[in-house]
């Protein structure tokens, strides 16, 4: 190569071919198979389901349904208020663990971040399949409490109900937690918290004054992280749940399967991701508020 | 900051600690734990210690069958994630386009949207394209689940090199293909490796979107789930359960590793001396992960 290249800067040599090798797979992927496919869920939501593919027609039918159908409110009610408590619950839980990690976890630190990242790394299946054990008739939980003689017969309390999903959701979800807390929390300037206990702040006035509002940036974005896959589980809600706690994911999983009307299907897709679409706006204006740092 | 209340406050932390990793594992031990008891239930007291669970699992056709299905699968679907982990992230960083950098943030959307809605729109668009229910819309399906964590693994990879050594090999007359290739690429290897490595987990053990997509030839969790209803398999679906559980930890752990060894190894982040670390026996540490 000779000397004149050094001259020139870096960008002003970029080859166009490998600019566009560079771009094609990102490119395909994203436009094609994120993009363009949640176009087609949109456009397929205003049609009518004739058994072809893509529908037939224009209609606001699917949504009308959607909106004006009790059944619908019900269950899209009940999705938002499990994935909103496991939300709370996950989120409540994890802050003291994030907190210890940054603060006080020493040189023990890398093994705990291991040790709660490790769960979200195995098979979510069998997490859930884990609490079906534990619940059960004549699982865990049942068969310890008469043996240790608290209770006489088993119960069918835990089982197939709301709280069930609750619970075993908060426990699948509980890994997605930790990680942005701990993050948000680990990169508050250590100056600001001294400042505080220099100017006679005690530990707790400085924790609700410092160091919890500038954490709140990585409390919601573990919140959004928990609640957009809850909010839209089907798995959960069918091995624990029972009937009394169909959610949202359950009726669009049976639109595309037994039911088989897809157009229907999608508009409930689309309420979905307007719901969380709220939600994510929600948040970024409380982010806003809290003055985030990210 | 009153050192004495901080510290005992740090201790009942480390109680609350060790009672939330308790409450983490302590459900999924239980599947290794009912695998090797001698009785169809899975409830207490232990009725004695067995095999026989695992030994249903050889020479079960269909078992075989889906987890070689499941591990070509999660084979391509992680070098595909990888790949366009790769490339997307380091056109975000040093491509100066707004196209790269709408494409980076597109592929980490995924994040925000249910597995459900992701599964039914690739199910209208492989059928839409002529490919219906197959092996390579799975395949497509997981490299899309898979993308947001290889894209911010190796974007934090990236970052994290100086940006002087990129410099320094387009100023000695390397070309773009050339410093990707023999600088940028060896320097993110064990990223590379770590990125593959859970992009494989994650499509290993993936659901919620491959029972859209999963033609006549099931996964793993497919299979899993299609016994989850009969009672009488329970037990060897602990077994099952046990192996892959088994895998994925050693998997993880390597994964985990090899990313901090990478986050370590090749960028000295500077420690910065204002802020030492003070621990509870009094000596000064340096963090530097």
């Amino acid at each position: 190569m000779s000397t004149i290249v050094a001259t020139q800067t870096p960008e002003a040599r970029s080859s166009t071919g490998f600019r566009v090798a560079m771009l094609l797979p990102g490119a395909l992927v994203t436009f094609l198979l994120i993009l363009f496919a949640l176009g087609l869920v949109l456009f397929l939501a205003f049609r009518n389901n004739d058994g072809s593919l893509l529908g037939t027609g224009f209609s606001l039918a699917n949504f009308a349904t959607v909106l004006s159908d009790p059944l619908y409110w019900t269950v899209t009610m009940r999705s938002l208020v499990i994935a909103a408590l496991v939300t709370l619950a996950t989120v409540v839980t994890a802050y003291p663990v994030a907190y210890y990690l940054a603060f006080h976890a020493g040189r023990r630190r890398g093994l705990l971040l291991f040790l709660v990242t490790l769960p979200f790394w195995t098979s979510y299946l069998l997490r859930v399949f884990a609490w079906k054990i534990v619940l059960a008739y004549n699982g865990v939980l049942n068969s310890a409490l008469i043996e240790s003689g608290i209770w006489s017969e088993p119960t069918l309390a835990f089982l197939n109900t709301p709280a069930a999903v609750v619970v075993t959701l908060a426990h699948a979800y509980a890994p997605f937690a930790i990680l942005p807390i701990y993050v948000a929390l680990d990169t508050i300037p250590k100056s600001l918290i001294e400042a505080a206990s220099d100017l006679g702040a005690r530990p707790f006035t400085s924790f609700r004054r410092v160091v919890l509002p500038n954490s709140m940036p990585g409390v919601l974005a573990a919140a959004l992280v928990v609640f957009v896959p809850t909010v839209g589980d089907y798995v959960t809600p069918a091995l624990v749940g029972g009937p009394a706690s169909t959610m949202i994911g359950t009726l669009i999983q049976a639109e595309f399967g037994k039911a088989n009307d897809w157009p229907f299907g999608a508009a409930l897709a689309v309420a979905v991701m307007l719901v969380i679409l709220a939600v994510v706006l929600v948040a970024r204006f409380t982010d806003r508020r809290f003055g985030s740092r990210t | 900051m009153n050192i004495a209340h901080t510290q005992g406050g740090g201790r009942w932390l480390g109680v609350y600690v060790i009672a939330y990793l308790v409450f983490l594992y302590l459900p999924v031990l239980l599947i290794p734990l009912f695998s090797f008891n001698n009785s169809i239930q899975a409830a207490f007291p232990l009725q004695g210690f067995t095999l026989q669970w695992y030994a249903t699992l050889y020479g079960n056709s269909v078992l075989s069958g889906a987890l070689v299905n499941s591990l070509v699968i999660a084979a391509i679907a992680a070098t595909g994630a990888t790949l366009c982990g790769i490339t997307v992230s380091y056109m975000d960083l040093y491509g100066r386009s707004p196209l790269a950098a709408t494409i980076s943030a597109v592929a980490r959307l995924p994040i925000l949207i249910p597995g459900v809605i992701v599964g039914i729109s690739l199910l209208i668009l492989i059928n839409l394209i002529g490919l219906g229910p197959s092996r390579i819309a799975i395949v497509l399906g997981h490299i899309l689940v898979a993308l947001p964590t290889t894209v911010v693994i190796m974007r934090s990879r990236f970052a994290a090199i100086p940006k002087t050594i990129r410099e320094a090999a387009l100023d000695l007359g390397a070309s773009d293909w050339t410093t990707f290739r023999r600088v940028m690429l060896p320097l993110s290897l064990p990223a590379i490796v770590s990125a593959f490595m859970l992009a494989f987990l994650i499509s290993f053990d993936e659901f919620i979107v491959v029972f859209f997509l999963a033609g006549t030839e099931p996964t793993l969790p497919l299979y899993i789930w299609s016994q989850l209803r009969f009672p009488k398999s329970l037990p060897t679906v602990m077994a099952l359960g046990t192996s892959i559980l088994a895998v994925s930890f050693v998997i993880a752990a390597i994964a985990e590793i090899l990313r901090h060894r990478g986050l370590s190894a090749a960028a000295p982040r500077p420690a910065d001396p204002s802020q030492p670390k003070q621990t509870k026996r009094g000596e000064l540490q340096w963090h530097s992960t």
